[in-house]
């Protein structure tokens, strides 16, 4: 059962490693983006249709698909929605200067609108009764598991029977912790996000910083809706299943202290504790709301430590939620 | 040995709208030397030297590098002619170490932190600084801040090296260790400019110094040749022709007696060290110093908006004829009691009055208190607005344009024009007619004397002394946070204020124990 418990919480913290990962690189660049909830939501539904699309061409026979082709336009497709989403953002805050929380917000509730819109219209389209999409045959070529993991036993379960968006979660997770740390890159965007009028004296290009970091993290939050759809719903779409993943992954981020490498641990910590209440006996449906609680008390503990500790390592870009522009001063 | 020119300015003139920062500048200045430009505040040094560095580009006249036409658009291009500025102002990023702010922002392809460390540790070495590249800025002092701005220049190859006030955050003891590794450099063949006002630094550590006043070249000389009344007298220059009608002090009484008053700012700086004077009733007190010498941290306490370490401030009420301890009131009360304070800063806006907000707003800024019922009362506030804009002439569409909207010195008009309005017994303005053209300036000049006429205590803090010397009755210098003196502004000179406010810190503690 604690094997089982381990795999819930994988599955379920994946999504918002993803979600955090993407947040923490466009938060390097100074953009507090509030969208990212929109951006996943957008993210999922773009892949979902882009499989719909694929499954109806090839017939809806599952043989006829080619296992390369029903991975990767989804795949492209949650990518492309998302970075759409994050262009959006990043047009409006850094071009047009508009206030960055308010932006955010707004491109929340428009990209679940959107997903909302196209995910009814294919429900429409199926004609089925059911208010959602199955897109089994593409879950299944998602998560095909590796060949020997069956034949580890607990080992094989834990860490080899993952569908592959699993691995590259983790890979882009330490991949960017890479960049940021160690390369030159990593500390032009940091520097953006910390003083991006130094940054500019320096001749680093702020705008273009900060539209790529916005677009790249979007694209990588995306994915993170993706892999709900797919791996941890199966392939079925319904609307508003998502639910508050995406504040989730943005209460992650500060959880993180802004580090992928702690979102690695942070985002299997958040699975559990979203999970516990189901392997928890004898729990009241009372209590168990109160469960779901527990990811933010953790944030909110977490955040009480660092802003006592006050270490400025641990703290938030500086110019965090500042839109910048040379002439004011 | 023959010295090359480094930098050749040739009529460079700069404005910004109508006001001319700078007129006709020629200046020269060559490698292995230390050049000074010297002026006082707002005579155009600092933006002469951000043509040099790219940040502005001049409107007219040319710049000659080693001989050669440069065009320099952009601190790109600055630094392409290997010319670095040192700003006033750090530009580094906090959580980044010194070493990363060093580098920050270089296209050498390689990201090599520990190669770029031992590079930096060899530039260190060369000119004798101490710096430990690891070190994070946010845990440096001000003065291991400034090195790593210096190192971030020399590592770019600067051969140009200018400094904007560096010694202005320095402790004595930094100064003196800057001007050895400023010397060294010099030695180096560098080209080293540093702008200041203060006389003795000049005299000790530069080879020549050029002088600006009001935006306009005076002279050249050698600072071997040259003494501290000739550089004054250079600096001041003769006064414009001002006709402020300084009437005489009426029936003085004490309204403000300030007693040995000390502070500390939030860096745990001494900024007011041991202040005692008295403002009286009916005359205009004049503050002269250096920019940030305490002016502001004086007034503050006074309005209760700093809190003092030491001292009182005793309030003589002229209605009432009571005495009140201000060091115990609420900024609010102290309002109350009639104590205006009106500061205008270097941004303006930056306190007093809220951009985003029309002039009936900002006026009810002060009296939103007074109404009765729950709601604001409109009327009042509004018939002051009008009032004020007829009154001192305030250029606006109207009384709902936001203030952010007016010039400059328009808003200056509505932040006095509010303070007095309030018909206050004392009131305090800093810096009125910072940026303000004459006209404007001799409005605010002519409202200050109605005050003084109705009795209030006018206490002024300004910029220029040739109106310091005509408006006020009595001049009371400060200098790095201490009274160097007290002068009546109708026998004192010009030189003698510039004497004293540049006087240095040891200098005062000595003429005190004189005393």
């Amino acid at each position: 059962m604690i094997v089982q418990f381990i795999c819930r919480a994988i599955l379920l913290g994946v999504p918002l490693l993803y979600g955090s990962t993407g947040e923490i690189i466009t938060e390097k660049s100074g953009h507090l983006n509030l969208g990212i909830p929109g951006i996943m939501y957008t993210g999922a539904i773009s892949g979902v249709i882009g499989a719909f699309l694929y499954e109806h061409a090839c017939g809806n026979d599952a043989d006829k698909m080619n296992g390369i082709l029903a991975i990767l336009i989804p795949f492209l497709c949650a990518i492309i929605g998302a970075m759409l989403m994050g262009l959006v953002y990043s047009f409006l805050t850094v071009t047009l200067r508009a206030n960055q929380n308010v932006t955010g917000l707004a491109i929340t509730t428009f990209g679940i609108g959107i997903g909302n819109f196209f995910g009814g219209s294919l429900i429409k389209l199926t004609d089925s009764d059911m208010p959602s999409v199955a897109l089994s045959k593409t879950s299944q070529f998602f998560c095909t598991k590796l060949p020997f993991a069956d034949d580890l036993g607990w080992f094989g379960d834990i860490f080899l029977s993952h569908d592959f968006l699993t691995y590259l979660a983790i890979a882009i997770a330490i991949g960017t912790s890479f960049v940021l740390n160690r390369t030159r890159v990593g500390l032009n965007l940091r520097s953006v996000g910390e003083n991006p009028a130094t940054a500019d004296a320096a001749g680093i290009n702020v705008t273009k910083y900060r539209y790529l970091a916005t677009c790249v993290g979007s694209a990588v939050a995306g994915l993170g809706g993706l892999q709900y759809v797919m791996a941890y719903a199966n392939g079925v779409w319904s609307n508003n299943a998502f639910g508050d993943r995406g504040w989730m992954a943005i209460a992650l981020v500060i959880f993180a202290l802004w580090k992928p490498s702690i979102a690695i641990v942070g985002s299997l910590l958040f699975g559990a504790l979203c999970n516990a209440n189901n392997y928890i006996q004898g729990l009241g449906t009372e209590t168990q709301e109160l469960f779901k609680m527990l990811p933010y008390v953790v944030t909110i503990i977490v955040l009480v430590f660092t802003s006592m500790r006050k270490k400025r390592e641990h703290q938030p870009p500086e110019s965090l939620g500042l839109n910048y522009f040379r002439e004011e001063r | 040995m023959s010295k090359q020119p480094a930098i050749e300015l040739r009529n460079i003139t700069k404005t910004f709208g109508k006001v001319v920062a700078n007129k006709n500048v020629n200046l020269t200045a060559y490698h292995g030397e230390i050049l000074s430009i010297l002026g006082e505040n707002g005579s155009g040094k600092t933006t002469l030297m951000n043509m040099i560095s790219g940040i502005y580009f001049p409107d007219e006249g040319s710049i000659h590098v080693n001989g050669e036409e440069a065009v320099i658009t952009s601190p790109k291009d600055a630094f392409a002619y290997k010319i670095g500025m040192i700003h006033q102002h750090f530009k580094l990023v906090d959580v980044f170490s010194a070493a990363e702010n060093i580098i920050l922002g270089i296209d050498d392809g390689k990201y090599n932190l520990k190669k770029s460390t031992e590079e930096i540790r060899k530039i260190s070495e060369q000119y004798g600084f101490e710096l430990q590249p690891e070190k994070k800025i946010y845990t440096m002092s001000v003065s291991e801040k400034q090195t790593v701005e210096i190192i971030k220049v020399l590592y770019r190859g600067a051969d140009i090296l200018i400094l904007d006030e560096p010694t202005a955050v320095l402790t004595p003891q930094e100064t003196t260790k800057l001007f050895e590794i400023l010397r060294r450099m010099r030695d180096d063949g560098k080209c080293i400019i540093i702008i200041t006002h203060k006389l003795h630094e000049v005299l000790s550590l530069s080879d020549r110094v050029s002088v600006l006043r009001k935006g306009e070249y005076v002279g050249t000389v050698n600072t071997a040749e040259t003494s501290e009344s000739e550089l004054t007298e250079m600096m001041v220059g003769k006064k414009i022709e001002l006709n402020i009608n300084r009437t005489d002090v009426n029936d003085p009484k004490d309204r403000l007696i300030v007693k040995n008053i000390s502070c500390i700012n939030r860096q745990g700086a001494v900024v007011l060290d041991d202040i005692s004077f008295t403002a009286k009733g009916g005359e205009i007190l004049g503050i002269a110093g250096i920019a940030g010498s305490g002016q502001r941290e004086l007034l503050e306490s006074i309005a209760g908006l700093q809190h003092l370490t030491e001292g009182e401030i005793l309030y003589h009420n002229p209605k009432t004829d009571s005495i009140d301890n201000l060091r115990d009131k609420t900024p609010v009360q102290i309002r109350e009691l009639g104590v205006r304070l009106s500061f205008v800063p270097e941004d303006r806006l930056g306190m007093g009055l809220v951009g985003n907000m029309d002039i009936v707003d900002n006026m009810m800024l002060r009296s939103y208190t007074k109404g009765k019922s729950i709601f604001l009362q409109r009327k009042a506030p509004k018939d002051l607005a009008n009032k004020i804009i007829e009154d001192l002439e305030v250029v606006t569409p109207g009384a709902s344009t936001p203030v952010r909207r007016l010039s400059g010195g328009n808003v200056q008009k509505v932040l006095v024009g509010r303070e007095i309005a309030a018909s206050p017994k004392v009131l305090m303005v800093a810096y009125p007619v910072r940026g303000l053209d004459i006209n404007s300036s001799y409005l605010i000049y002519n409202l200050l004397n109605e005050q003084k006429e109705k009795g209030v205590c006018v206490i002024f803090v300004g910029e220029d002394l040739d109106v310091l010397v005509e408006l006020c009755d009595r001049i009371m210098v400060i200098g790095s946070g201490r009274i160097t003196g007290i002068v009546d502004g109708r026998t004192t000179t010009k030189e003698e204020i510039g004497l004293l406010m540049t006087k240095s810190k040891e200098e005062t503690k000595e003429s005190s124990d004189d005393n």
